[in-house]
Parts: C-alpha cells; sequence; structure tokens
C-alpha cells in the first residue's frame, strides 16, 4: 500500500497529549511518522483536525432483523460519514444477541461491509427476559468485553448482581438501561410541567436515578465494572459523579440528544422527538454539559436507533423510541460543546479516546503515534452545513437535527490506513 | 376570526373564544324552530373519525353537522379499515383523497389531532386527543355556565375529581382562566397532575372547605380502574371525601350550579339524588353541545366559497 501524507493538519490525539500543527503519515495500515517528511501521496489538509477516529459505545445496525431500518452494511457506512471507526454494536436484534452465533454474524457482516470496525455487546440475559443469564462466557470467547440488556432494564436486582459477578471472570463491562420500570408503566416523555400539559405518561427521573443508584451499589459491593448508558437527569450525573469519588468502577455515556435538546421538541407531538431516556429539562441539560466537563461522564455515545419511516409516522403513544445519531454526533459535539463546555481535545478525548479506553478496545482512540493502526478522522471544524434526513448514509431518516445548521463537517476517515470516507464521500470497499 | 384548525384551547385567543360563544348563542335559536337546518355549509363534507366508543360527542357532532347541512361521514376504528390494521395516516390519506372539508377526530392518543393536521388539508376538529384537550367539551360548559350565571369572568369554578387522566380538564382550566374565571382544582394528589406549574389554577385537597364559596361545582368522571392502579384505596372512601352527596350540597352558595360532562358515576363522584337534582343543568350542557360544534363548524368551514 502507497504512503499518504495529510500536511499541515492540527493533530489532536489526548491518547499522546499532542495538539499541534503538523503532517500526520499513513502507510501500510499503521501510522508511520507524526511531523516527518513528505512520503507518498500529499493530501493537504490545512485547517482540518486529524484526530483518533471516533468510538461509539451505543449504536444500533438493527441486524439481524430490522434491515429495513437499518443493517451492518448501511449503519458502519453512516458511522464512517459520522467519523467513527469502531461502533458498539447492542445486542436487541432479533434473534437477540444472546450467543456467540449472532456476534459472528454481525462481525461477519461488519468485516464484509469494511466500513468501520464492529464491537458487538452481548445480551445480559437470554432473549433480554431479564431471568437467565445468556452464555456470557462463549461470547466473551469470541471478543464481547460488554453486556447488556439495552432499553429492557434487568429488574431483578439478584439478577444483576449474579451478571455482575459472573462477568467478572473476564473483567467484562455490564451496562445497565437505568430505568426502574414499575415507575415507567406507559410513560411517553420526561415527566414535568409540559407533559403533564400535553396529557402523556411521564418518566420520572426518580425512574432513572433510582436503578443507577441501585445498580452502582451493586457494582461497588461486588468490585465489578458497571457502564451507566444514556444519562440523562441531574441526579444521575450526580451519583455517578458521588460514585467515581468512591473509586466505584463505574464509566457513563451522555447522547448529543441529551445535551442538544429539552422536552421542549415534544410540544408538537412529532415522535421524531421520542426517545429512551426521554429529552429533560434545560436544567439536566446543564447538568449533563457539566458532567462532560468535568470527568464524570466519560463518553459521548449515540444511541444512535433507526425506526423505518412508518414505525415513527405512528401516534406519538405508539411509535418507537430512538434517534439516528452517528452522523451528527461529531458535528453536534462542535456546535453545542467545543469552546462553551469543553475545549476541542476534551471533545475528541469524549469522542474517541476515552470511550475506547472504557471498553478495552485497542487499536481506536489513538495514540496516534508512529507503528499505531491508522484509524483516523480528518475534520473540518469550521465547515457549516445543514442536516438533510435525505442525504444521511442510514437506511433511516429519524433524525431530531433535520435542517439544523451545525459547525464541523467530516472530511476523511481512515480504517487501518484505507480511506473509508474520501473528501466527505463514503467509499465501498 | 381565522379558524383552521380546533385541536386546543391554547390556540385560542379570548376573543375567539367569546365569537365562538356568540356564534353559538344564534345557534340555538335553530333548534327551537320546526325545520332545524340551515344550508351554510351545504356541498361541503365533515368525517367523524371515532378511534374511541363515544355516544354523545359522536351525535352532537353528526347532528350539528347535519343542522348546517353539511354532508356527513361516521368512520369508527370498529368496522372499517382502521380494524385492518390500517395507520391513521394512512387512514387520514384516504379521507384526504376523497375530497373530505373537515374530520371531526376523536383519538385514544394525546396529540393525534394535531398530528393529523401534518398530513392532511382538511380543517381538523379535536373531539378529544388522549389525556390532552377537549376543546369543544369546554367551550360548551363556558356556554352553558354564561347562559346560567351571565358571565364568566370572577366566577369562582371548583373542579373535582379525576384531573390528571381527563382531557376535559385540560381545556376547561384553560378556558375558564382565558375569560377570568378563577380555577381551583380539588381531589387526591394521586388524581392530580403532578407538576401543575403551568396549569393557570389552584390546587387544594379539601373540598369542604371550598364548596361555600363556589358558583360552578364541576365534578369529572372517577373510573373504577383508577381504582386497581392504586390511584385511591376504595370506591367507598373515594365517595366519602371526595363524592358530593346532598350534604355537601347544602354547602353550596344560593345559585351555584353543578356540572358534569357525562358520563356519570352515580354513587361515585356524584350522589343519584345530586345528579336529579341538577339535571336541567347536565341536560343543558349537552343541548349547547350541539350549538357550541355548530359554531366552530361554521367558523372554521363556513367563510370559504
Amino acid at each position: 500500500m502507497s504512503a499518504v501524507t495529510f500536511s499541515g493538519c492540527r493533530l489532536v490525539d489526548p491518547a499522546s497529549g499532542t495538539d499541534e500543527v503538523t503532517s500526520v503519515t499513513v502507510a501500510d495500515g499503521l501510522v508511520t511518522a507524526v511531523g516527518g517528511a513528505r512520503e507518498g501521496r500529499e493530501v493537504d489538509a490545512a485547517g482540518l483536525v486529524c484526530a483518533p477516529g471516533l468510538v461509539d459505545l451505543h449504536t444500533h445496525l438493527r441486524e439481524p432483523g430490522r434491515e429495513d431500518a437499518e443493517t451492518v452494511a448501511s449503519g458502519t457506512a453512516a458511522a464512517a460519514a459520522g467519523g467513527y471507526t469502531a461502533v458498539c454494536a447492542m445486542a436487541n436484534t432479533d434473534p437477540v444477541c444472546d450467543h456467540a452465533g449472532v456476534v459472528e454474524q454481525v462481525l461477519r457482516l461488519a468485516r464484509d461491509a469494511g466500513h468501520c470496525d464492529v464491537y458487538p455487546v452481548g445480551a445480559i440475559t437470554r432473549g433480554l427476559a431479564g431471568d437467565q443469564l445468556a452464555e456470557i462466557g462463549a461470547m466473551a470467547a469470541v471478543g464481547v468485553r460488554c453486556f447488556s440488556d439495552d432499553g429492557l432494564p434487568v429488574r431483578s436486582a439478584r439478577v444483576l448482581r449474579r451478571a455482575l459477578e459472573y462477568a467478572r471472570t473476564w473483567d467484562a463491562i455490564v451496562a445497565n438501561h437505568a430505568e426502574e420500570a414499575d415507575l415507567t408503566e406507559g410513560a411517553q416523555m420526561n415527566e414535568g410541567e409540559l407533559s403533564s400539559l400535553l396529557g402523556l405518561a411521564g418518566w420520572p427521573r426518580e425512574a432513572e436515578e433510582i436503578m443507577v443508584a441501585r445498580d452502582l451499589v451493586l457494582a461497588a459491593g461486588v468490585g465489578a465494572r458497571l457502564h451507566v448508558p444514556h444519562v440523562s437527569t441531574r441526579g444521575a450525573v450526580e451519583l455517578v459523579r458521588a460514585a467515581k469519588a468512591r473509586d466505584v468502577r463505574v464509566t457513563a455515556e451522555a447522547t448529543p440528544q441529551h445535551f442538544a435538546l429539552t422536552e421542549d421538541a415534544a410540544a408538537g407531538y412529532d415522535p421524531v422527538y421520542k426517545v429512551n431516556p426521554p429529552l429533560r429539562t434545560a436544567a439536566d441539560v446543564a447538568a449533563v454539559r457539566e458532567g462532560l466537563a468535568d470527568g464524570a461522564i466519560d463518553a459521548i455515545a449515540t444511541d444512535h436507533a433507526p425506526h423505518a419511516p412508518e414505525q415513527k409516522a405512528q401516534e406519538w403513544v405508539q411509535a418507537p423510541c430512538g434517534m439516528l445519531g452517528l452522523e451528527t454526533a461529531l458535528a453536534l459535539t462542535l456546535t453545542e460543546l467545543v469552546d462553551e463546555v469543553v475545549s476541542l481535545p476534551e471533545a475528541v478525548a469524549l469522542l474517541s479516546t476515552r470511550p475506547a479506553r472504557s471498553r478495552d478496545i485497542s487499536g481506536h482512540g489513538g495514540p496516534v503515534v508512529p507503528g499505531a493502526p491508522a484509524n483516523l478522522v480528518l475534520f473540518d471544524p469550521e465547515a457549516r452545513w445543514t442536516v438533510d434526513p435525505r442525504a444521511l448514509r442510514s437506511r433511516s431518516r429519524n433524525t431530531p437535527f433535520a435542517a439544523r445548521l451545525l459547525r464541523g463537517q467530516v472530511v476523511h476517515t481512515l480504517l487501518r490506513g484505507t480511506f473509508t470516507v474520501r473528501d466527505g464521500a463514503v467509499i465501498s470497499q | 376570526m381565522n379558524l383552521t384548525h380546533l385541536l386546543s384551547i391554547h390556540d385560542l385567543a379570548r376573543d375567539d373564544v367569546t365569537t365562538i360563544l356568540d356564534t353559538a348563542e344564534g345557534m340555538t335559536d335553530l333548534a327551537l324552530r320546526p325545520i332545524k337546518k340551515v344550508p351554510v355549509l351545504r356541498g361541503r363534507t365533515v368525517c367523524n373519525l371515532f378511534y374511541e366508543d363515544s355516544t354523545r360527542t359522536r351525535i352532537s357532532f353528526e347532528l350539528a353537522a347535519k343542522r348546517l347541512s353539511a354532508d356527513v361521514l361516521n368512520v369508527s376504528a370498529k368496522g372499517s379499515s382502521v380494524s385492518k390494521g390500517e395507520s391513521l395516516k394512512d387512514t387520514a390519506l384516504t379521507l384526504q383523497a376523497m375530497g373530505v372539508d373537515a374530520i371531526v377526530i376523536r383519538h385514544w392518543a394525546s396529540g393525534a389531532a394535531r398530528q393529523l393536521t401534518g398530513w392532511v388539508d382538511a380543517k381538523v376538529l379535536n373531539a378529544g386527543d388522549g389525556s390532552h384537550q377537549h376543546p369543544t367539551q369546554a367551550l360548551l360548559d363556558l356556554f352553558t355556565m354564561r347562559q346560567r350565571l351571565g358571565r364568566i369572568e370572577g366566577l369562582r369554578v371548583v373542579v373535582c375529581g379525576d384531573i390528571v387522566h381527563s382531557r376535559v380538564a385540560r381545556s376547561l382550566a384553560q378556558a375558564l382562566a382565558l375569560l377570568g374565571a378563577e380555577v381551583t382544582l380539588v381531589g387526591p394528589p394521586t388524581l392530580l397532575p403532578p407538576h401543575p406549574e403551568r396549569w393557570p389554577v389552584t390546587i387544594s385537597h379539601d373540598l369542604d372547605g371550598l364548596l361555600g364559596k363556589a358558583d360552578v361545582l364541576y365534578l369529572l368522571r372517577v373510573q373504577s380502574e383508577r381504582m386497581r392502579e392504586q390511584h385511591f384505596p376504595s370506591v367507598r372512601e373515594y365517595a366519602r371525601i371526595w363524592g358530593v352527596d346532598a350534604q355537601r350540597l347544602a354547602r353550596l352558595p344560593e345559585g351555584a350550579i353543578v356540572m358534569h360532562p357525562g358520563p356519570m358515576n352515580r354513587g361515585i363522584e356524584i350522589a343519584a339524588d345530586v345528579a336529579d337534582l341538577h339535571a336541567d343543568v347536565i341536560a343543558a350542557q349537552v343541548t349547547n353541545g350541539i350549538a357550541i360544534r355548530m359554531s366552530c363548524l361554521y367558523l372554521m368551514l363556513g367563510g370559504e366559497a
């Protein structure tokens, strides 16, 4: 493979503590030089930021089972378009990813598509039913590091405790959807002043916070690794922050929708804004931003959740929860957070370095140094673009950010030195 | 006034409400004539699209449209392609293709009426959506209050019962506040809206303390399934604390009226003898419903060629 040198880029690599204008040379799938002489073909990257490829801890690729909404190929193409080189695919497929067979199927589909590395998340319990443990060992044997029943909380404290204990064999991570379902029957949106006016049953914040608190207590007792997905309330952020201060082995993520949107978006009953956990209030958004700034929250994750158009074109009460995220997360981070809440290097850490580390994903998240796999994103941090759902690479169109003007656009994405996105266009391998 | 859709009282200004009430005034005379029909909506098609069982509201809308000479279609969720799994959107597009001018929709899902406006060009009239709004019910209640008490402004209205699940309460509280009435919601905390900060009301749990100063006591139906959901321990306990019997009724000032949107649960929120004693007001609510719906349909459809 011939060498390529990206010259004049600002290399932002939290893993090596680098933030400087330099050149990055890539050959044979590896980074071969930083700041070296031009080698091979030169790509003018002046004005672009070069960072380790983004890593998403929470992606729904929908295959197997809902290929009408997304496939591994379309979802990973969307990921590459969004600057990602690694995504963690959630287990709520059909069949459920609760045994090694589905893990291997997803891995094979991802390899065939070649857009992005996929790290399947295994189910905690068989069929996501919440009672019997799935074959965690068999899935760990084929590389699974994290187990989650996705949107279905493990309600039984006994079952979750067993899962945390059992996962210690591999020092694997358990991610439990933080929702005390007893308090959220029929819930449609954040419980508050607006749900009261709209006549929609609310998700009380207590439902999230009770589950986060319970899981933190269990994880602390067992000494196992817990991941808290999509933190959305002030109380939940504070619980995670306090647990970290006590050295509980916990990591947490927040999504762009929970730092960029509030429940006010629900007022018109457009189900594109229906999501679980629900969009909360401005005070919660502020708390999520504080958590991202002070390290209480480790990662920005997308919870990319494609749904076929007819699924979302229903009564709000009937429509499924979920939003697209892979193609807008970087730009939303740059638009909403960078310079106001976090620095650019901190943003890269939240989108790449820390999520990779939190899930033991090596080869992604940097460091961008000679000899490391060339998993990179180059983006223009100043370019403005308007979100057009029809232009997305995902098979679905359910973005809540349609028509929003964002800053920050992906120009190139490289997976082990191969362009998956070049000049803004996804390259089919 | 330009009334494109009628979805929520929140979309109306004070003058809009007054216009609807004043227009309804003229419509009541029609019911007294031997031929109860005017040709103002001749050639217009109104579809009653009902996804929820309803006797009085559907008949009321049907009569209202027919008295204005509109052609009326009744589509109910049972006995149409709706029961074959057709989506609301596709059903709406079918009605659109058939050229209906207005859709009167009753739906179990909050927000369904508003969503419909995004899919069709027809005018949409909300006949009750989930726990959200039931604007024509509130308007007919205001009309009845004005008819009986001569005014709305300054009236002290106590609304008692299951507020949290009630679309009537949401519409009524907003409409009354818009016209300057004082609204107090009363009931067990489990049946009052959580986070009522944006409701233009006072909240209370003490029915007896309010009765002495009320001009209107408005009772809402308490569904017994709420008891199974543990909103209150028993029907007997509910009736004892928040139900209205003759003894409580005696505390109301002279001239105060008792209202109920129906259907009533005699013996729970309202004792049978109280219901009978105030049957004329409750019947007037039903009669006035037709005039209010005629008024709304006329204001929405009548101005066009």
